[in-house]
């Protein structure tokens, strides 16, 4: 038993405490947009946001989350789609295939919080994400034009 | 193994006769898509009539186009509904799309054609029969107009679906006109004419992709976010050893455990647990006992795979496919004779989105949702697995999280799903593979090794080239009816002497290709590009061998030998000119060039690249030029161009698997590196299109991505690299 603070709501869930958080969101809570890549936080694409930092929900126990944390998912980011970091993906086309990139937009939208104007050195180091389809070119371009757009 | 391979085979041609029988001998072949018998179709799949079976136009103007082909990313959804609608003369702003699927396509007599999407072939190989259909659906909407109106059809003009008779001063649009139009006969195909490229307004353009909104906020269902009512969940495992058994399973040890329901015995080499949730069958799955027969394959190695391949590159039993003048007898006479040995790896797909499909079967009706790249066949093996006719079963397309060629030659997953559901009748199951399962079970891209022979004469042209390609074949492994007389070509694709597909694009007085195939345990199969990957390395590496020891300039030495050759020169001159090939760079970076042939298309990259003295590789900027003939969305194949280089990247820098005692070394992606962000170098795409034929996208450039780059670490450094991936290699 467990009490989760997603997307603004309290959620109440029976699951063992070692279960990883991704699978509590996608099996119990029933939000899918967060995906499973790899299971060992190597891929990102199950990144999600806790008390605003980017974290690998694969690897996080669900029995470590505290009720009053602040889990914010894909789903949530934005209840219109409108986050500058969504309206900068739209823009340049950056999805392929589309499955890591709920992983990506989590990761990206983590780093605009903390860092308003992010250098491409910066953007390197925080977005570790995997992508197979390879539209790593079209997120730098993204993340840089978000920059100008949130303003 | 063998049963593996047997088993597509035995789906394709139940599915053949099957089909065959079903729409009365019309089999796998179609023409044009209006000529189904609408009598026997299916109810349609939009709640408007259809004008025709690609598009369904809603009274408030909604185009609906009908897509048969998969959309795995690569943008092909858009590009068909960019043909579509510029034949029909519709309002793009309007376009919606809908996917069709299987069970629909054969009770339509296959009206919307070939449905797998593989070989690059989404765009070239379904467009004539999509923009005719566009172009009858348009000719119907314009001769209810002209029926309504009493005039005659002639005196109608159309623009973004609004129909105009100049002479009456009346318009209307497609909306009004589409219930009326869905009751008029379809023209006769011999009166339609499709435009020139040179009067499209919607294809040909950088429109914006239909699909991107949902992949933004997780409303995007993929399948392994399908959730039904009392829906099961499936953690599967077979055997690491390639061709080994399942012996047994004690589950009496995991059936106390939370949330299981039941183990089952999936396949004779493959069980499942299932439970409520797949957490849970995971969980009991890793704390399963299991016995295995590990079998013969056990044996096996990457240092005896690797040494089975040797003795192809000097063995007897190699065929020759090209065989120009006389090689031989030209290099032992040669001034200067260059001699390499070069190594490519088996290769994982890893597709983002693991297998995973679910199923739901009964008595009598069979269903399931396949991300696949070929909804026939997945349909055949829904068929043939669950036991239930063809005409009783469905495949719903989801698309897939990635295909690069996984999902398209074998549907195994589909088998494996459907072995499980068929245990728990009248649930929906669905089956998850860990990222350690798909690692293990893949159909790897094959490993090959070729030697490589030149001969330079005193004023240092090229006067011989001997090519021995020896390696696994994909045909061997699934499809053993396409050798013909124990000559498997598709192992030498690149390097064929036909034109039109993927030519050898070099004249060369003597000229020998040869391939000696060596097989081994581990299954293999298309992965994006197939044999272009590596025959592409063997042949443009090379040349630049032959550059360097005839004192010549890559480009110039290419240049020479690709006279005849008038498309591939094209590419390379291209690129040439973007890449500012020649012009001076910036201290430590050189250049590297490549040009190859595949799925129709021709592709040149110029690679610009530093090497550290500890062998870190930097590429800064990959040019990369392509000719497809026609160009339907450039944004397109510039996002395919992106792709192209960050695999070929990954490829080249870090992929491998290797075989231990029988199995798959690199079980996940702390082993199975993949390149990221900060790897991507800029990455520039250079169109030019010669408008004269239809050529594929999705592949074609990655051929040339690994070359470019090689050859410039060549330049660099001076010494050639030879074997793949280059982790691990002193390059300095």
């Amino acid at each position: 038993m467990a009490t989760l603070n997603i997307n603004g709501r309290n959620h109440d869930v029976q699951v063992e405490a070692q279960t990883p958080l991704l699978w509590v969101l996608r099996e119990q809570v029933g939000l899918t947009g967060t995906k499973y890549g790899c299971g060992v936080a190597q891929c990102g694409a199950c990144s999600v946001h806790i008390n605003g930092e980017a974290r690998r929900s694969c690897i996080t126990p669900v029995g470590s989350v505290k009720p009053a944390d602040r889990i914010v998912t894909i789903e949530g980011l934005s209840p219109t789609s409108s986050h500058p970091i969504q309206k900068a993906w739209l823009e340049h086309d950056v999805p392929q295939c589309g499955y890591c990139q709920s992983g990506q937009i989590m990761a990206a939208s983590a780093l605009l919080a903390k860092n308003g104007n992010p250098s491409d050195k910066d953007i390197d180091a925080a977005m570790t994400n995997i992508c197979r389809c390879g539209t790593y070119q079209r997120i730098r371009a993204a993340i840089h034009t978000a920059v100008r757009t949130k303003a | 193994m063998k049963t593996a391979a047997k088993q597509p085979n035995l789906s394709r041609r139940k599915f053949m006769v099957a089909t065959a029988a079903a729409s009365g001998g019309l089999a796998l072949g179609f023409s044009l898509p209006f000529g189904a018998d609408l009598a026997q179709a299916q109810a349609p799949l939009a709640a408007s009539p259809e004008v025709n079976a690609w598009v369904v136009i809603k009274p408030d103007d909604t185009v609906v186009i009908r897509i048969a082909r998969t959309e795995m990313g690569q943008g092909t959804l858009t590009g068909i509904a960019q043909l579509v609608a510029e034949e029909l003369e519709c309002d793009w702003k309007k376009v919606t799309t809908e996917m069709v699927t299987p069970g629909q396509n054969l009770a339509r007599k296959r009206v919307w054609g070939d449905m797998a999407t593989g070989g690059s072939r989404g765009i070239r190989g379904s467009e004539v029969y999509t923009r005719a259909g566009g172009a009858a659906a348009r000719m119907m909407l314009l001769q209810a107009a002209a029926d309504e109106w009493k005039v005659p059809v002639g005196e109608l003009t159309v623009s973004e679906s609004v129909i105009r008779h100049a002479g009456s001063n009346r318009m209307t649009t497609y909306g009004k006109v589409s219930a009326a139009a869905a009751k008029i006969a379809p023209p006769d195909p011999k009166t339609i004419k499709l435009k020139p490229y040179t009067q499209w307004k919607i294809a040909g353009k950088p429109v914006k992709r239909l699909d991107t909104a949902p992949k933004l906020n997780g409303s995007k269902i993929y399948a392994i976010d399908l959730k039904f009512p009392g829906m099961l969940n499936a953690a599967v495992k077979s055997c690491e050893v390639f061709g080994g058994k399942l012996v047994s399973f004690d589950d009496a040890k995991v059936a106390k455990m939370a949330g299981v329901k039941r183990v089952v015995k999936v396949d004779d080499a493959t069980v499942a647990v299932v439970a409520d949730t797949w957490w849970h069958a995971k969980t009991a799955l890793d704390a399963l006992p299991i016995v295995w027969d590990e079998g013969e394959g056990a044996k096996a190695s990457s240092a005896t795979i690797a040494k089975n391949l040797e003795s192809g590159l000097t063995s007897n039993d190699a065929f020759a496919d090209t065989t120009i003048g006389d090689t031989m007898k030209a290099l032992a006479a040669a001034p200067k004779k260059i001699e390499a040995v070069y190594s490519t790896p088996f290769l994982s797909h890893a597709t983002m989105e693991p297998m995973t499909c679910t199923a739901k079967i009964t008595a009598d009706r069979a269903e399931a949702w396949v991300p696949t790249q070929n909804g026939d066949q997945a349909l055949a093996a829904l068929s043939e697995t669950a036991g239930i006719p063809l005409d009783k079963c469905e495949v719903y397309k989801m698309d897939p999280g990635g295909g690069f060629g996984r999902r398209v030659t074998i549907p195994d997953y589909v088998h494996k799903a459907v072995n499980i559901a068929r245990q728990f009748p009248g649930i929906h199951v669905k089956m998850i593979w860990s990222r350690e399962e798909d690692q293990m079970h893949g159909f790897y891209r094959p490993i090959s090794q070729a030697r490589m022979a030149g001969a330079i004469d005193a004023q240092g042209n090229l006067q011989a080239l001997h090519i021995r390609v020896s390696g696994q074949s994909i045909n061997a492994f699934s499809n053993p009816a396409a050798i013909k007389d124990g000559k498997d070509v598709r192992q030498l694709q690149g390097l064929w002497k036909e034109p039109g597909d993927a030519q050898f694009g070099y004249t060369v007085p003597n000229l020998q290709i040869e391939y000696a195939m060596r097989n081994s345990h581990v299954p293999v199969g298309p992965w994006r590009g197939v044999n272009t990957n590596q025959n592409g390395i063997y042949l443009e590496c090379f040349m630049d061998e032959l550059a360097k020891a005839a004192g010549k300039d890559p480009v110039e030495f290419r240049r020479t030998l690709m006279q005849k050759h008038p498309k591939h020169l094209g590419v390379l001159n291209a690129v040439a000119e973007k890449s500012g090939w020649g012009r001076p760079l910036p201290a430590g970076v050189h250049r590297g060039v490549a040009v190859f042939m595949g799925y129709a298309s021709y592709s040149a990259a110029v690679a610009e690249v530093s090497v550290s003295p500890k062998s870190e590789v930097k590429v800064h900027r990959m040019v990369i030029a392509t000719d497809c003939g026609n160009v339907v969305n450039p944004d397109q194949i510039a996002a395919q161009t992106d792709g192209a280089v960050a695999m070929g990247l990954s490829a080249l820098f870090f992929n491998e698997i290797t075989i231990d005692k029988g199995r798959v070394v690199e079980t996940n992606f702390h082993n199975y590196r993949i390149l990221q962000l900060a790897d991507m170098p800029k990455v520039e795409s250079v169109l030019a299109p010669t408008h004269d034929f239809w050529g594929g996208v999705g592949e074609p450039t990655i051929c040339v991505v690994a070359p470019a780059v090689m050859n410039a670490i060549f330049a660099a450094t001076g010494k050639p690299v030879r074997h793949l991936p280059i982790k691990n290699q002193k390059l300095v």
